[in-house]
């Protein structure tokens, strides 16, 4: 579950990114968040992963009270949630299955454990085939879902996506949100940011919009 | 428990990695440290094997009893028993007046003098020797004997060995200044391989905060590198001193065998080796843990 209710977000220079936004999302919904570019998703975003932090209001995700959070705790919030970032934050230096096995190192798996998981990841976004290759060598579209794999193998419950469609043309985009309604068909909690006009069309989902950091719908 | 080990498996593995990473730069610093430690490891060493070799040199560490002229017989007596009581003496000999002045006579050029002389002038002694050589107790020896009413004056005859020890004294301090010194240069070499690394790391750093790092995950293998580091700079001054000791022995063995004294230096003792490991070891992780702690706070994720 997420629960925003009467949250400001006020970067350090001064502007106010998100204005008294409250919403709930029950545990296992699915939703898009959309809005002009600047609107505050990304920061909206931020927030539930605790990489920023209100200003002032309460942030509940999984019945835990994210704007009261000590900083010791805040990695153990994060390995509950499955996180693919705007800029994607790849790590070139490594091949796709190490990059998808990163989560599980932090998490503590035994390599022959995670071995396994990883290889389940990449074969849920199509990418086993490639788990020796170099990020570099990827497509757009490929990267995008090795992004994916990374967020999901740690099995988290809520699933949080900022732009996982970004560049990707109409076929492609489509694919993914595919994969991303499945992961809610298994009770995942699915929360994605898009100013993608036609994966709006193409939904049946809840849709948030942000106006200039307010919540109107 | 499997989640403790399998983190600590992989920091130390992720360790090794980057130190075989950058084989050049790790040689480098290595070497470095290794440098750093074989200079005071080394003093140490030599100070040890002076102090064995002054042992050899100063043999039986002894004390002259001079008793006061007008000791009787009794009284030499009671002194001698006394003495075979004394559980720091291993063993005296009595030099009477008469034998100390008949020795003196065939010994000296002065012969003629003496026998001008009215009377003897020279007192009865004891010559003994301690059970323990150590200066120190000589020294409480000597205090302890010097109180008897029958002794007018105890001399000890390895002063200069006292001197030595006093010099070996001096030197350790020295050598533990100059291993004050050198442990900074060790901390502060770890310190800035670390901090480059950190830098070059940003992203990895970042990314894993933000999947759900502890600060604890992404310190640990940094100051597993920095240990690593250190104990093999430490190793590395350890062969730096075998090598060392090795060529000086060589020359030594030819010039002791003109005094015919069979005498090899020493290395340092396993205890020694273990704590110059270890030490250099803390040292490593010392360095590492100051910078992470420095540079973490730059690195939040964006
Ligand atoms: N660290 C920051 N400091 C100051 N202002 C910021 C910061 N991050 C974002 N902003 C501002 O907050 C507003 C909202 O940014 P945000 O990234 O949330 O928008 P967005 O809706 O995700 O846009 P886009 O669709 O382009 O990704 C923008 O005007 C941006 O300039
Ligand atoms: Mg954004």
């Amino acid at each position: 579950m997420i629960s925003f209710s009467q949250v400001y977000k006020r970067y350090p220079n001064g502007f106010e990114a998100l204005k008294n936004v409250g919403f709930t999302l029950e545990a296992g919904e699915m939703a898009l968040i959309t809005g002009h570019s600047g609107a505050g998703k990304t920061t909206l975003l931020r927030l539930i992963a605790a990489i920023e932090r209100p200003t002032s209001g309460s942030i509940i995700i999984n019945g835990q009270n994210v704007s009261a959070l000590k900083s010791g705790a805040i990695p153990f919030l994060r390995r509950n949630l499955g996180l693919v970032f705007q800029d994607q934050k790849i790590l070139f230096d490594r091949n796709v299955f190490n990059n998808v096995l990163l989560p599980l190192q932090i998490s503590g798996f035994s390599s022959r454990a995670a071995t396994g998981r990883v290889r389940a990841a990449l074969d849920k976004v199509g990418l086993l085939g490639k788990e020796k290759a170099r990020p570099i060598t990827l497509s757009g579209g490929e990267q995008q879902r090795l992004c994916i794999a990374r967020a999901i193998v740690n099995r988290p419950s809520i699933l949080i996506a900022d732009e996982p469609t970004a560049n990707l043309d109409a076929d492609y985009a489509r694919d993914i949100m595919d994969m991303f309604r499945s992961f809610h068909q298994v009770g995942v909690t699915v929360f994605i940011a898009t100013h993608d006009a036609e994966l709006l069309g193409s939904t049946q989902q809840r849709v948030f919009t942000l106006d200039h950091g307010e919540l109107t719908t | 428990m499997s989640a403790w080990l399998s983190h600590h498996f992989h920091a130390f593995a992720l360790a090794i990695k980057r130190l075989a990473g950058a084989p050049f730069g790790s040689l480098l610093s290595i070497g470095v440290i290794g440098i750093a430690f074989s200079l005071p490891a080394g003093i140490y060493v030599m100070l040890e094997n002076l102090q064995a070799l002054s042992g050899r040199f100063s043999g039986a560490p002894q004390l002259s009893l001079f008793l006061k002229l007008e000791t009787n017989q009794d009284q030499v007596a009671e002194l001698e028993s006394r003495l075979k009581q004394n559980p720091n003496v291993a063993s005296f000999r009595f030099v009477s007046r008469d034998q100390a002045i008949e020795q003196f006579r065939q010994g000296s050029e002065l012969a003629d003098v003496l026998d001008g002389l009215a009377r003897n002038p020279l007192p009865d002694a004891f010559v003994i020797t301690a059970k323990t050589p150590s200066p120190e107790a000589l020294e409480g020896l000597r205090a302890e004997l010097g109180k008897l009413p029958q002794v007018e004056h105890v001399q000890v005859d390895s002063d200069w060995a006292r001197r030595l020890d006093a010099l070996l004294k001096l030197g350790r301090l020295a050598v533990l200044m100059l291993a004050a010194l050198l442990s900074f240069s060790v901390v502060a070499v770890a310190f800035n391989i670390i901090r480059l690394q950190i830098l070059t790391m940003r992203d990895e750093i970042e990314v894993a905060k933000l999947i759900g790092a502890t600060n604890r995950f992404i310190r640990r293998p940094f100051l597993y590198f920095g240990a690593i580091q250190g104990i093999v700079g430490g190793a590395v001054a350890w062969l730096i001193i075998s090598l060392a000791i090795h060529l000086i022995d060589e020359q030594l063995e030819q010039l002791m065998r003109l005094y015919e004294i069979n005498f090899h230096l020493y290395h340092l003792s396993l205890e020694d080796s273990l704590s110059l490991l270890l030490f250099s070891a803390w040292l490593g992780w010392t360095g590492a843990w100051i910078s992470v702690s420095n540079h973490f706070r730059q690195i939040e994720p964006r």
